[in-house]
């Protein structure tokens, strides 16, 4: 285990920006006619129901939410050997026509929303496809970006952001763990 | 170690409790992939793999083809008749031929117990056991632990009968492998006949009477008897094996508690299961075959996995 770490977001400031990204996504859709929330396993997917809850608040209405595990749609399975555990999906909506938003907590290369975007193209065509992050970390390794981002950080390759929920994790919490071995 | 199963899936007994429940616990996502409007994911796109059936089968090789395509491997079925194996090429010489086209797995099934190990040794693919004779058949060992595990939520404690043609039969030695690593009390009912000698050395209490079977166990798998081996007069008749171990309506009728029934299939119905058991309201028969491709594309993928050392440096990676 890494020695220093730095909070980026106490349970407090995860709050807020997740209550900010609800507004934002309310906003840039004009409304939540035909959102989807998708979250990406695992963590995602307790943001995304987060993000539904607030949006109930504010708007009153229920917006549905799926979960995705995109593990075999990666594209280093015949490198990296397989995730031991596979997460489910859960994606019960026709997608057809929807404006779909994909949640996930940390955005960073870019391939688990490439292999996201494939898995839900298996599932159907929708009218949009958004994507909202807790973090975006810069590092992307493919054309793509995030529609909402509730923190933008520069980390280094070597560093790790690790984002904690209460439902999984204790407690609600970003973290920057600096440079050690892993990735 | 290629993968947290090894390079090959060749039977039940070596394999550890954890490495079992990782198998089942990764064929609970692959479930939902076959209620898909596309039954497909990339995960084993551009592996080649080959299914060497040297014995008939549909169920297996049907399952497994399933599982493959699912995945996105690429599969080729290879069948014993109308192959070279006829001009008398062997087991050995083969699969080296397949090799050299470059292939990725081959699930074997062949009438030879150890066959697949056999295979296993030789060559560099990822072998997978689909039955070696009166060996193990791992994968329906695993597809009927995954529908027991489905009904009872775990396995520990729960009492489970083997009845029929043990002797034989693949599926029960599996079966038995499997069920004791989860910790469920395993028993076995059938004639003495068709109990393999030394029964006792696999503990498992035995059962005489298939009455005291039922009154026993929470969950039957019954085996099919394997009528194209019953050459050697192991009972008198399939009328007298079907009044004395059948498993009939008035039999379940007088049990003390509900009774799940499994059969691994191609049963013979009024043999040695009764249309109205097999197709009752405790009969999961038929969410054994869906478990089947669940369970197969599991161990496809746990056995996929790429070297290593790079697996390691990967670690935890992903989007972080």
């Amino acid at each position: 285990m890494p020695t220093k770490q730095t909070t980026i977001l106490d349970a407090r400031a995860m709050d807020r920006t997740l209550r900010r990204m609800a507004d934002e996504l309310v906003e840039l859709n004009g409304g939540t006619d035909d959102l989807i929330l998708v979250g990406i396993q695992r963590r995602g997917v307790q943001l995304a129901e987060r993000l539904a809850r607030t949006i109930k608040e504010r708007e009153g209405s229920e917006v549905p939410r799926g979960a995705l595990d995109i593990t075999l749609y990666r594209d280093d399975l015949q490198t990296v050997g397989p995730r031991p555990v596979v997460g489910p999906t859960d994606l019960p909506w026709e997608l057809e026509g929807k404006r779909v938003v994909i949640v996930d907590d940390v955005l960073y290369t870019g391939r688990t929303v490439r292999a996201a975007l494939d898995e839900l193209a298996d599932f159907g065509r929708p009218a949009r496809i958004e994507l909202a992050v807790l973090v975006d970390r810069g590092g992307r390794e493919l054309p793509i970006h995030a529609d909402v981002v509730g923190k933008r950080i520069d980390v280094a390759p070597g560093g790790r952001v690790d984002v904690m929920v209460s439902e999984l994790d204790g407690r609600d919490a970003v973290v920057l763990v600096p440079g050690g071995d892993d990735e | 170690m290629t993968s947290a199963l090894g390079k090959d899936l060749l039977a039940l007994e070596p394999l550890t409790p954890d490495q079992i429940r990782l198998i089942l616990d990764t064929a609970e996502p692959f479930k939902e992939i076959s209620e898909r409007a596309i039954k497909k994911v990339p995960a084993l796109r551009g592996s080649t793999i080959v299914n060497l059936f040297f014995e008939a089968s549909t169920r297996t090789r049907i399952s497994f083809e399933f599982a493959e395509k699912r995945l996105s491997a690429d599969t080729v079925n290879v069948a014993a008749s109308g192959s070279s194996v006829q001009k008398g090429e062997t087991l050995v010489d083969t699969a080296r031929n397949l090799e050299a086209m470059r292939i990725d797995m081959v699930v074997i099934r062949h009438g030879a117990s150890g066959a697949a190990h056999f295979l296993a040794q030789r060559i560099e693919s990822n072998v997978i056991n689909a039955g070696d004779g009166m060996h193990e058949h791992p994968t329906q060992g695993l597809l009927d632990l995954l529908t027991l595990r489905d009904h009872f939520g775990s396995l520990d404690g729960r009492r489970v009968c083997i009845v029929g043609d043990v002797l034989h039969s693949r599926v029960a030695r599996s079966n038995i492998w499997g069920l004791q690593k989860l910790g469920a009390e395993v028993a076995v009912c059938g004639p003495r006949s068709l109990l393999p000698w030394g029964i006792d050395d696999f503990g498992v209490t035995v059962f005489r009477r298939v009455e005291e079977a039922i009154e026993w166990a929470e969950a039957l798998n019954i085996l099919r008897l394997q009528l194209e081996r019953m050459t050697a007069g192991y009972i008198p008749s399939l009328r007298e094996y079907n009044r004395v171990f059948g498993i009939s309506r008035e039999r379940l009728d007088r049990a003390p508690h509900d009774i799940l029934i499994l059969h691994p299939g191609p049963m013979n119905r009024g043999v040695e299961i009764d249309s109205d058991v097999a197709d009752g309201p405790h009969s999961v028969i038929l969410d054994q075959v869906t478990n089947g491709v669940a369970v197969r594309m599991a161990v496809l993928y746990l056995l996929a996995g790429g070297r290593p050392e790079l697996a390691e440096a990967a670690k935890g990676g992903g989007e972080r």
